[in-house]
């Protein structure tokens, strides 16, 4: 079984995200990049299914050559190969084109997404890669097992989950979940040092069309400041809720 | 031409998600001098419920092989019957699985997570929440066609009365695909993501049986609980729970936090909640910080003489 883990590079967690200047664009200065931590779910997910099955797992990038930490540090996790499509991406549309055509080329039986990246939040990748290729989708999965030519995903609905049969090839974004986070692999001696030896290949974009243009950009406006309310006056705080706020 | 706009039900139970959907292709609409056409795919719900935020339209899609979702075959029932240039949908789980599919079907921009009206028309452009709440961007759609997925209790449901119609599509789409096995839905619990009040709990809160007083100031004031990234990890609370960065995020109008600290990564799933109150021992807790109200003082005894005193206004 071949599998294709879709990576984003991503602004860590703890970032503060400025804009630059003129607010045309995210300032990447000072920025600490890691893999998308939905992406981790789903790149755990495939080096689980590369030990109970011997699948082959190929991580795949669309980045600038700035990405390439941190698809070392995913084949240090331990996928076989990476690939990247050396291109900045500027939309999801762009991205998910290029996606699909790695994946067309390469016969995978399961391309595995997060469901959402933690820096633009398109959540619209995985499901474009899947209509590219003609194949079927789910999102936001939570369990995943495969068997054959099928597979079962679980996956979560409002209020509840549901299990769903899916014929391979197809797309799965998964999260939080599909495995546990304790279960999430932190990349050891040995694999850093395999990692600077396995296969990268950078490959060029086949387009450059764009769908989404962000134009500008502004930050979150600042709260007023908090209104501290006594521990022994909590009448106080339900008035403001309900005649000021008018939230209760 | 018309603003087309898909309204999501369960189980044929229109969502609130999906009205406030319907309430976002009205205003679109209005900007440009149109009407609003809503797709459904077998409801049982009335199309009155529709007509009241706004659709003049409304074209129920018949077909027994939807009856169970699968993203690639909605979006294939949807793209029969859409014929316009704006399609709204709301940012759902479903709806947003099938917008991306139909995006590329129709050869359309998508446009997701979007908090207000259009800033314009031609070119289309809005402004959405990106960077996990960090931030936000106007996006501009290349093209003529464009489909937004509505970020859920941004821009609310405005009821806007007009006289409607309703026109049924039967269609026979193949959904060979996919096939459910089993579907688990707990009736009775608030949609986390919908609710308009959520009281959400941290690691402050010590363990799992120290949840009865959050559910119970959740249960006066009819809210839906949520809860921090740890607490899931530990499995004091389901996965479903978790808000923040990497969980859900959500925007109600009262966001509660009980013995959350504050890290930035929570903060960016909650962030949009319009009014937000903190209780917490420590004074230096960096939630306070983006709080609207903050109690500074220990859970165990505020959380439930608020309980009363919240039951004592509500009589
Ligand atoms: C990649 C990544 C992604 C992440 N994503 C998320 C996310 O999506 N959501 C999220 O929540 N976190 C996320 N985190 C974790 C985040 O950084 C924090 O660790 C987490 O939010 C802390 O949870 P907490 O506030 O419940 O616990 P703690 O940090 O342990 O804080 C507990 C708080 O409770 C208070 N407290 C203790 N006792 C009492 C009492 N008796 N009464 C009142 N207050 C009390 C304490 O003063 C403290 O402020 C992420 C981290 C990483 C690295």
């Amino acid at each position: 079984m071949k599998i294709l883990v879709c990576i984003s590079s991503v602004p860590d967690t703890t970032s503060k995200i400025n804009f630059t200047a003129d607010k045309s664009a995210f300032d990447k200065n000072g920025i600490q990049w890691v893999i998308n931590p939905l992406d981790e779910f789903a790149l755990t997910k495939a080096i689980k299914l590369q030990e109970s099955q011997g699948a082959t797992v190929t991580v795949l990038n669309v980045g600038d050559a700035v990405t390439e930490p941190v698809i070392r540090k995913a084949l240090a996790i331990g996928a076989n190969d990476g690939v990247r499509v050396n291109l900045d991406p500027k939309d999801s549309y762009s991205t998910a084109k290029e996606i699909a055509s790695v994946a067309q080329n390469g016969g995978y039986d399961l391309i595995l997404c997060g469901k959402e990246s933690i820096d633009y939040n398109g959540g619209s990748v995985p499901g474009m890669v899947a209509q590219l290729l003609n194949q079927p989708f789910v999102n936001a999965s939570v369990g995943l097992d495969v068997n054959g030519a099928e597979a079962t995903a679980v996956r979560e609905i409002e209020g509840g989950k549901e299990t769903i049969s899916v014929k391979l090839p197809a797309v799965i974004a998964g999260q939080k979940g599909l495995v546990d986070e304790k279960d999430l692999i932190i990349p050891n001696m040995r694999g850093i040092m395999s990692a600077r030896t396995k296969p990268l290949q950078v490959v060029e974009p086949t387009s450059s069309e764009v769908k989404v243009q962000g134009v500008s950009y502004d930050s979150v406006p600042a709260r007023a400041a908090v209104k501290i309310v006594s521990p022994d006056n909590l009448d106080e705080l339900v008035r403001l809720l309900h005649e000021e706020a008018k939230v209760i | 031409m018309a603003v087309f706009v898909y309204a999501e039900n369960i189980n044929g139970v229109y969502k609130k998600a999906a009205f406030e959907a319907v309430s976002y292709a009205k205003a679109v609409a209005d900007q440009a001098g149109d009407t609003v056409t809503v797709i459904s795919v077998n409801p049982t719900d009335s199309s009155d419920l529709l007509y009241k935020y706004g659709a003049t339209n409304v074209i129920n899609i018949k077909d027994e092989g939807l009856k169970n979702f699968s993203a690639k075959a909605y979006a294939q029932a949807v793209s029969e019957v859409v014929d316009g240039n704006i399609l709204v949908f709301p940012h759902t789980t479903d709806a947003s699985s099938v917008a991306p599919m139909l995006a590329i079907m129709k050869n359309y921009s998508l446009i997701t997570n979007v908090l207000e009206a259009p800033e314009s028309q031609a070119p289309f452009q809005v402004k959405r929440k990106a960077f996990s709440g960090k931030g936000f961007m106007h996006a501009k759609a290349e093209g003529t066609g464009v489909i937004l997925t509505v970020s859920q209790n941004a821009f609310g449901v405005k009821e806007n009365a007009v006289s409607g119609s309703e026109e049924v599509k039967n269609l026979s789409v193949a959904n060979e695909d996919t096939k459910v096995i089993s579907h688990e839905q707990s009736s009775g619990k608030l949609d986390l993501k919908e609710a308009e009040v959520v009281v959400s709990a941290g690691r402050g809160l010590k363990g799992p049986e120290n949840w009865g007083m959050v559910e119970d100031l959740a249960n006066v004031l009819g809210a839906a609980t949520a809860c921090s990234k740890p607490v899931s990890d530990i499995g004091w609370r389901p996965h479903t729970e978790h808000v923040g960065q990497t969980g859900k995020a959500i925007a109600p109008n009262l966001y509660i936090a009980i013995g959350i600290s504050g890290a930035i990564q929570h903060l960016a799933g909650v962030n949009s909640s319009k009014t937000i109150v903190v209780i917490n021992s420590d004074a230096e807790a960096p939630f306070f910080k983006s709080a609207d109200y903050g109690v500074v003082g220990d859970a165990f005894q505020i959380i439930p003489a608020l309980t009363e005193k919240i039951k004592a206004l509500k009589g």
